[in-house]
């Protein structure tokens, strides 16, 4: 019976090779694929499950994970919820993740290419996989000059240093509190979520860089302005045609300045003085005389219709190109279909305080490993030249002009030169426009560029200007960074 | 010592199993201790962050049974397996955890259960009931007297749950039985039986079911009327296994058949015949029972949407599935996965969730624990001399692996999933009890294959009085080599003739009068006899 038996064994040593191999199979050869599957609630659990890394502003963690007892692990808690949402974003089980949260999720989570070393150092030691901290560009005390300033009237401002692009401030009102959607009791984080959505204003917009794009207005006299200069045949002193009204052509309707106001008693001005008072008859000839394409292609020049990630994503500004006139008329001033986010409007700006060269805005500083170790570090980077040195230079001093003795006058802060643009841009019919403010300071070594929009003139509402609601804001928020 | 002594060396090696090697056993035992409590500090430490509350009492309690276990064999079973019992405790010690740690998951959610006390409570019973077996069983060959018996208690067990008031309807299965407070699986235990029935049936009736019979295709049948009680015994266990909707237990059994059949006849035909009539059952219930069906599609469709989100569906499996593939090659550790996502991580998917926490590594370790246990059982099979045993030791140990290979095979995809438990570490007192005595069976018997002289001889009468049948030993091959070689003699220095103590008391008490009776080839000690490997 000896025979049977052995080949018994035989039998039951390829038996367990089956099991071998059919369990090699699962752990190793289709692992990748399990574990991705849409069904497999491992993926999300895993994925929470990591200690994720800190986010962290002016050497403080705004957003931390901390140990719970659930199968999450952990639990996302954010310490200034509402005053960094823009920036930071949430992390939600049930609503997945937005900002900062979802644009560094790999870099947070640990899974990051950079992060192999990480990986293999904790893989050996034993230890489970660890995030690593994100520490961002941004300024508390602009940031909190900025939330201030806005209150709660409906807005954003972006503060960007002009030299490197890095962003001091983004901030969005209303803001709303991350943690509301972060917990794990999903009943909840749902309940919270519905409340936000409806919520007046929708908090969960990010209007400084992806909310519903704005008509930038008078604000866009800059990019005509360059257009001007860059073009060679004007100088800020250059005469030009300032009617008390342009009629359109084709139309019975004519283009009017602010309030009806006459610009100038002799119907020419020079281009400086026509942006210090900020004429829109003046500009719109003007846009009509540097014809559509060179308006379009100067645009294009400070990065509209360009894709922007810093590192969120952020929602192209445009310049649609027109055969109409009409339609050029009102793109000089920034009406009609142009459309602009604050960032955009922030980035034009600061390049006039560059010098004419944009610089990539950008929000992560230093990415650091769980030991503190210097993971990526960011280098500030040039991506065009906008607008010549010169022009640069020649619009400085127009912007200074705006402020002195121009429509931007409640921006001056004393001690400071501080250049900028205001603008009111009409939008819906019957709404009180949007207050628009844009600068930087100091004039001749700028430390910081902004951009401040309240919608519908915030609680001024139609007696709103530029000048009355969004400038006091840009002043805040520039005096913070210099004071600081 | 006589002159061929001088051959003493290579021999010494080859014989060398023949010692107690109850040394080597404590060693390993302490390694299987440590697996075991190591693990379940490790769970209690990751999970909760310090040890149970009643860790060293229970530790204790562990170290105390394996103690026991080893004393035992020491007096009782000095020759058994060295390497059977660690595996077994070590399996069981890893069971343990893994049951402890689905407890500790379980005690956040919404029904708190604590499985991992009965289990540990559970393992004390049936460690002692095997040492019971390995005590008061003196010589497997008794067990031959009781065949028939063996043949009803097995039936009687099987059929247990169809009686009204003690069966038990758990989970849609109505293979339970409850005895006062305790719910058992009385099949687990049937299995036993079949085995020594089968043993007791196959090796009287070895001869003609061999040789006779008419030839069909090729194929050389045995008479019908040899099979006849064995063909009964098997169709109303799978009648009445079918008609409890326990296709695995079926499917155990019918393994079990196949491979004893094989082993007394020697006939691949049986195999064959098997697997067609495997075949075509497996076709007819599939075509015939619905529930049978669902199976089919579940193991063939098993990631399509609808079989997943079906109910009875795939999401189990899968989910199982999911968890080995989280574990990957090194596993997220004791305590890091999420075996619990699957319903019954702690029985029928206790596989999927030590796959995840220990990864491929892991898993192939504890197939590889598996192998070696079944593999000494064989050995054990191979090495003892009288046919009912290499018939009993046979049977038993490929139970265990044919057991494991449809539990694991269904749940890894090789087979469609069938409710089996995975011997010694899926949580089930019935289990349990009925892999542990299969265990101190194999003890029993191992005992018998190693030692080296005073041991019952082929031929001898058990004592019960049973007449081993003389043909088997000419079925053996092994020996028939041995009474070839009469001048092997021993060859060790000091020959093993004083086991100490009781054991040797037991020959001297029960055995030598049947011996001298009966034996037909009266040799000196031989232990090259024995040598499995001749």
């Amino acid at each position: 019976m000896n025979v049977p038996i052995r080949r018994l064994a035989t039998v039951v040593l390829v038996m367990m090779l089956a099991l071998m191999a059919a369990t090699t199979y699962y752990q190793y050869f289709r692992a990748g694929e399990l574990n991705t599957d849409g069904r497999n609630v491992r993926t999300i659990y895993r994925e929470y499950g990591v200690f994720r890394g800190p986010i962290v502003v002016g050497g403080t963690s705004v957003a931390v994970s901390d140990p719970v007892d659930d199968p999450f692990k952990y639990l996302r808690s954010y310490s200034k919820g509402s005053l960094y949402a823009p920036v930071t974003g949430f992390y939600s089980v049930t609503f997945g993740r937005t900002q900062i949260e979802d644009s560094e999720d790999d870099v947070l989570n640990g899974s990051a290419d950079e992060l192999w070393m990480q990986r293999v150092k904790q893989s050996l030691t034993g230890q489970q996989q660890q995030g690593s901290s994100v520490e961002l560009t941004i300024d508390p005390k602009a940031q909190a000059a900025a939330a201030k300033g806005l209150g709660d009237q409906r807005g954003a401002v972006v503060a960007i240093e002009p030299s490197t692009g890095k962003i001091l401030a983004l901030y969005s009102s209303p803001s709303f509190d991350p943690n509301l959607l972060a917990a794990h009791d999903t009943k909840k984080v749902n309940e919270n979520y519905q409340k936000l959505l409806n919520a007046s204003g929708s908090p969960l917009t990010n209007r400084a860089i992806a909310g519903d794009t704005y008509p930038p207005g008078s604000t866009f006299k800059l990019v005509t302005s360059a257009a001007a200069l860059e073009n060679g045949d004007y100088s800020p002193d250059t005469q030009i045609d300032a009617p008390n009204e342009l009629p359109y052509p084709n139309s019975s309707k004519a283009l009017q300045n602010y309030g009806g106001e006459v610009c100038s008693p002799t119907g020419k001005m020079s281009l400086e003085a026509a942006l210090e008072m900020s004429c829109n008859t003046a500009f719109a000839q003007l846009g009509l005389d540097l014809g559509d394409d060179a308006l379009v292609s100067q645009a294009k020049k400070f990065g509209f219709d360009t894709d922007l990630s810093v590192p969120m994503t952020v929602t192209q500004s445009h310049v649609p190109p027109t055969d109409d006139k009409a339609q050029t008329m009102r793109t000089a001033i920034g009406q009609g279909d142009v459309t602009a986010t604050p960032m955009q409007i922030a980035m034009i700006s600061a390049t006039i305080a560059n010098g004419g060269r944009e610089m990539q805005p950008y929000l992560v500083q230093t990415v650091r490993d769980p030991d503190l170790k210097v993971v990526s570090e960011a280098e500030p980077q040039e991506l065009r030249e906008s607008v010549s040195t010169s022009t640069a230079r020649q619009l400085t001093d127009m912007m200074i002009g705006v402020v002195q003795s121009g429509t931007g006058t409640p921006a001056q802060i004393p001690g400071v030169e501080v250049a900028g643009k205001t603008g009111t841009a009409e939008n819906a019919a019957g709404q009180a426009p949007h207050a628009w403010f844009t600068g930087f300071a100091p004039a001749d070594d700028p430390k910081v560029a902004v951009a401040v929009i309240v919608e519908h003139g915030g609680s001024a509402t139609s007696e709103a200007t530029g000048g009355t609601v969004a400038a006091p804001i840009a002043k805040a928020v520039i005096q913070a960074v210099l004071g600081g | 010592m006589s002159a061929s002594a001088v051959a003493a060396p290579p021999r010494a090696t080859t014989s060398a199993p023949a010692r107690p090697r109850r040394g080597a056993e404590l060693m390993l035992l302490v390694v299987a201790l440590a697996v075991g409590i190591g693990a379940y500090a490790l769970v209690s430490i990751r999970v909760v962050d310090s040890l149970p509350a009643d860790f060293w009492a229970q530790v204790t309690g562990f170290v105390a049974v394996a103690v026991v276990a080893h004393l035992v064999l020491r007096f009782r079973a000095p020759y058994a397996d060295q390497v059977i019992l660690p595996v077994t405790l070590g399996l069981n010690g890893i069971g343990l955890a893994m049951i402890y740690r689905l407890d500790l998951a379980s005690q956040k959610g919404l029904k708190p259960h604590d499985l991992a006390g009965r289990q540990l409570e559970w393992t004390a019973i049936a460690v002692l009931a095997a040492l019971a077996v390995v005590w008061f069983l003196r010589d497997h060959r008794a067990l031959r007297r009781y065949t028939y018996i063996a043949m009803l208690v097995g039936l009687g067990l099987v059929m247990l749950p169809l009686i009204p008031h003690v069966g038990r309807t758990i989970n849609g299965a109505h293979i339970w039985v409850a005895i006062g407070p305790l719910s058992l699986q009385p099949a687990e235990l049937a299995k036993i039986a079949f085995a020594i029935f089968f043993a007791g049936y196959l090796v009287t009736h070895q001869e003609t079911l061999a040789v006779a019979g008419p030839k069909v295709l090729g194929l050389q049948l045995p008479r019908l009327r040899d099979l006849g009680p064995i063909l009964v015994v098997w169709a109303v266990s799978i009648v009445v296994l079918v008609a409890e909707t326990d296709l695995g237990t079926s499917l155990l059994f019918f393994g079990l058949f196949v491979a004893m059949l094989y082993i007394a006849t020697q006939r691949v035909s049986w195999v064959f015949i098997g697997l067609v009539l495997m075949g075509v059952g497996a076709g007819f219930a599939a075509t015939a029972f619905p529930h049978v069906q669902v199976r089919f599609q579940i193991w063939l469709h098993a990631f399509d949407t609808d079989v997943f989100n079906g109910s009875p569906g795939s999401g189990q499996l899968v989910r199982g599935l999911y968890g080995l593939a989280n574990g990957g090659l090194f596993g997220t550790g004791w305590g890091n996965g999420y075996p619990s996502l699957v319903s019954y991580a702690f029985s029928d998917f206790i596989y999927t969730s030590l796959g995840e926490e220990l990864g491929l590594t892991g898993m192939l370790a504890i197939l590889l624990l598996y192998l070696i246990l079944v593999q000494r059982g064989l050995r054990t099979a191979i090495g003892v001399r009288d046919g009912f045993g290499k018939l009993l030791a046979a049977g038993l140990a490929f139970t265990m692996a044919w057991q494991l290979f449809v539990v694991v095979g269904g749940v890894t995809r090789l087979i469609p999933l069938t409710g089996l438990t995975m011997p010694f570490v899926a949580q089930g007192g019935s289990s349990l009890l009925a892999n542990w005595l299969v265990v101190g069976l194999l003890l029993r018997i191992s005992d018998s294959a190693r030692r080296p002289s005073a041991a019952p001889e082929r031929g001898s009468v058990a004592p019960g009085g049973i007449h081993v049948a003389p043909e088997q030993d000419a079925a053996d091959p092994g020996a028939a080599r041995a009474t070839d070689e009469p001048t092997v003699v021993v060859t060790r220095p000091t020959p093993p003739p004083a086991p100490p103590g009781p054991s040797d008391a037991r020959h001297t008490t029960d055995d030598p009068p049947d011996e001298s009776a009966r034996s037909t080839v009266k040799r000196p000690p031989a232990p090259g006899e024995e040598d499995p490997r001749a």
